[in-house]
């Protein structure tokens, strides 16, 4: 499985002053696994997606990706290497329209290196792209503002700007969180084929029932560190894991 | 009236095609709608220097160079999210490279103008560059400094003429030149800017200011791409500072005066801010009104100040977008 690994976390710890938010975490993922990230809140769930990003700067660890030491690198670039995230609160660029926010994407380095100068027309590409996470292809989802969208499709929109890049590796901070029932089981089927397509993905997710049907493997972090990692069977069965769920039995 | 059904329909209406800048026009009528507005633009500016006597077409001059400056502080507040109180360094830098080009190795107007509208913004761009890390009051701030940081250096190196300035530059040929150069620089800016607005670079000038966290997670450096901002709006001012120490025929400190930081944002202000033309039809308010009121002396600045609070109470959105907006609603009769 090593010798598979598309990103290696090694070691890596992050103090926001007197708090240890990340303490020593470590793990890899393989090319095209779904893997899990869960935990209660606060356990550093999202200060990890910073740091192996590179939005928050480590205080030690390494962080392979595809054999390169992305550590210290700057967010742009390492995006440009085919890592990319979402935000858990999403960021969409509210006074552009919708389609429009794909622009930004498709200008990067990373794009513009792959489709040299012969991909057409830019808006047609962003409505295909927007079309192909679900947004309704007709005469104004797409050109609405994104500040005035409902939630599910900012959702989408903040994973349509990932897959713009056409990145070996999605991290999605809680793209579930948030949506409805109907909103969730539409959207997995896209994610499915996404992992049928060779992207790799980690999903830091608090919606445990609709992750399990998709994570190939799982992780826990409890208090920055983490306390738990197999599949998600035997996972939820771990004792350390109820209790950081459900608090300890005797209390 | 019977059989004759007519009802009221907004004119925007029926040309609007789903997105911003598209249009889809049916008839002269139509055409003439989004034409007008932008032909009264024009041909007003150009025919301004015609119907003015000589002294007020030297207040047209100097209104141009804060109409150019107003457009460049509004473009990097409204576009690209900085706000930019550096005007006055924009016009120094353009002023004295085109000044000293003049007097020391004698180049002309016409060939110093040029190269110190672009050495300037280089310049510029540079000494903003380790500050585009900043966002918001921290980036004006530090703006705001540069003019004033650069005046206490040529005072403390005594050089480029010191406190006396350089006089007897050589001037543009002749006032007709003057005001159309500095007009044409004026349409030719605005309309140059509203088009780049809507081009990929500017959708992205628009993202770092709605988001800059998201655009590097597009794998964009921001800071290149805000450095570009601030080199298209410098380009803009150190234009206007290279005309300028033409026009007067004299450089020296006063072209770091605040003057040129703080009234493109109260002509901003006043115009419109994020239209454009607003901070333009602003300045040629603003400056001629304080001409006019040349007789108060200082007393002018409260002027000023009572202008932009006026205008930040009882009309915010300034005056170009309340005329736009009211454009658009007009209506017409409709057979249906």
């Amino acid at each position: 499985m090593h010798d598979e690994s598309i990103l290696r976390v090694e070691n890596i710890r992050k103090a926001f002053g007197g708090v240890q938010a990340v303490k020593d975490v470590s793990f890899s993922l393989s090319k095209g696994e779904i893997l899990g990230v869960i935990g209660p809140n606060g356990s550093g769930k999202t200060t990890l997606v910073n740091l192996i990003t590179g939005f928050v700067r480590a205080d030690s660890g390494n962080v392979f990706f595809k054999k390169r030491n992305i550590i210290g690198i700057p967010p742009h670039k390492i995006v440009n290497f085919g890592l990319t995230r979402t935000f858990q609160i999403m960021r969409p660029y509210h006074s552009l329209s919708a389609f429009k926010n794909l622009i930004v994407p498709l200008n990067s380095p990373r794009v513009r290196r792959t489709r040299s100068g012969k991909l057409g027309d830019i808006d047609a590409v962003a409505i295909d792209m927007l079309e192909e996470v679900g947004f309704e292809r007709d005469a104004r989802v797409p050109y609405k503002a994104a500040g005035t969208l409902p939630l599910g499709y900012l959702k989408r929109l903040e994973l349509a700007r990932c897959i713009a890049l056409r990145p070996d590796v999605i991290i999605c901070d809680e793209i579930f969180s948030g949506l409805s029932m109907s909103e969730i089981t539409s959207l997995i089927p896209f994610l499915e084929k996404l992992q049928m397509e060779g992207t790799t993905m980690m999903m830091i997710e608090h919606r445990l029932r609709e992750l399990f049907k998709l994570a190939n493997r799982l992780i826990v972090m409890n208090f920055g560190e983490k306390i738990a990692e197999g599949i998600p069977v035997e996972v939820i069965e771990n004792q350390e894991v109820k209790e950081a769920y459900l608090g300890t039995a005797t209390s | 009236m019977v059989g004759e059904e007519k009802r009221k329909k907004r004119l925007d209406r029926s040309i609007k095609v789903r997105t911003e800048g598209l249009y889809a026009l049916s008839s002269w009528g139509e055409m003439a709608y989004l034409i007008m507005p932008r032909l009264v633009l024009i041909l007003g500016l150009l025919f301004l220097p015609l119907i003015l006597d000589m002294y007020w077409q030297r207040v047209l001059c100097s209104a141009g160079i804060y109409a150019l400056l107003a457009l460049g502080f509004d473009f990097l507040a409204e576009y690209v999210g900085l706000v930019c109180l550096g005007g006055a360094f924009f016009i120094g830098a353009g002023g004295y490279i085109s000044g000293l080009l003049n007097a020391y190795l004698g180049w002309s107007p016409l060939l110093s103008i040029p190269i110190a509208t672009i050495a300037g913004a280089v310049i510029s761009t540079l000494i903003l560059l380790p500050c585009l890390r900043l966002r918001g009051i921290y980036f004006a701030i530090v703006s705001f400094m540069f003019p004033l940081f650069s005046v206490y250096i040529i005072i403390a190196l005594n050089v480029f003429g010191s406190t006396e300035g350089i006089s007897a530059l050589a001037n543009l040929p002749n006032i007709w030149v003057e005001q159309y150069l500095i007009l044409g620089a004026i349409i030719l800016s605005l309309f140059a800017l509203r088009r780049l607005v809507h081009e990929d670079i500017g959708v992205i000038f628009q993202s770092i200011k709605d988001n800059d966290q998201a655009v590097k997670a597009s794998g964009i450096n921001i800071t290149v791409y805000k450095a570009k901002a601030v080199f298209i709006a410098s380009l803009i001012g150190c234009f206007g500072g290279a005309y300028l120490s033409h026009l007067y025929g004299w450089l020296g400190l006063s072209l770091f005066a605040m003057d040129f930081s703080i009234l493109p944002i109260a002509a901003s202000v006043m115009g419109g801010m994020g239209s454009l033309v607003g901070p333009v039809l602003g300045a040629f308010i603003l400056t001629p009104l304080s001409e006019a009121l040349r007789g108060f002396g200082q007393l002018r600045v409260v002027l000023y100040c009572l202008i932009l609070i006026g205008f930040m109470v009882y009309k915010p959105e300034g005056l170009m977008n309340y005329l736009e907006r009211k454009y658009h609603q007009f209506e017409h009769w409709e057979k249906v």
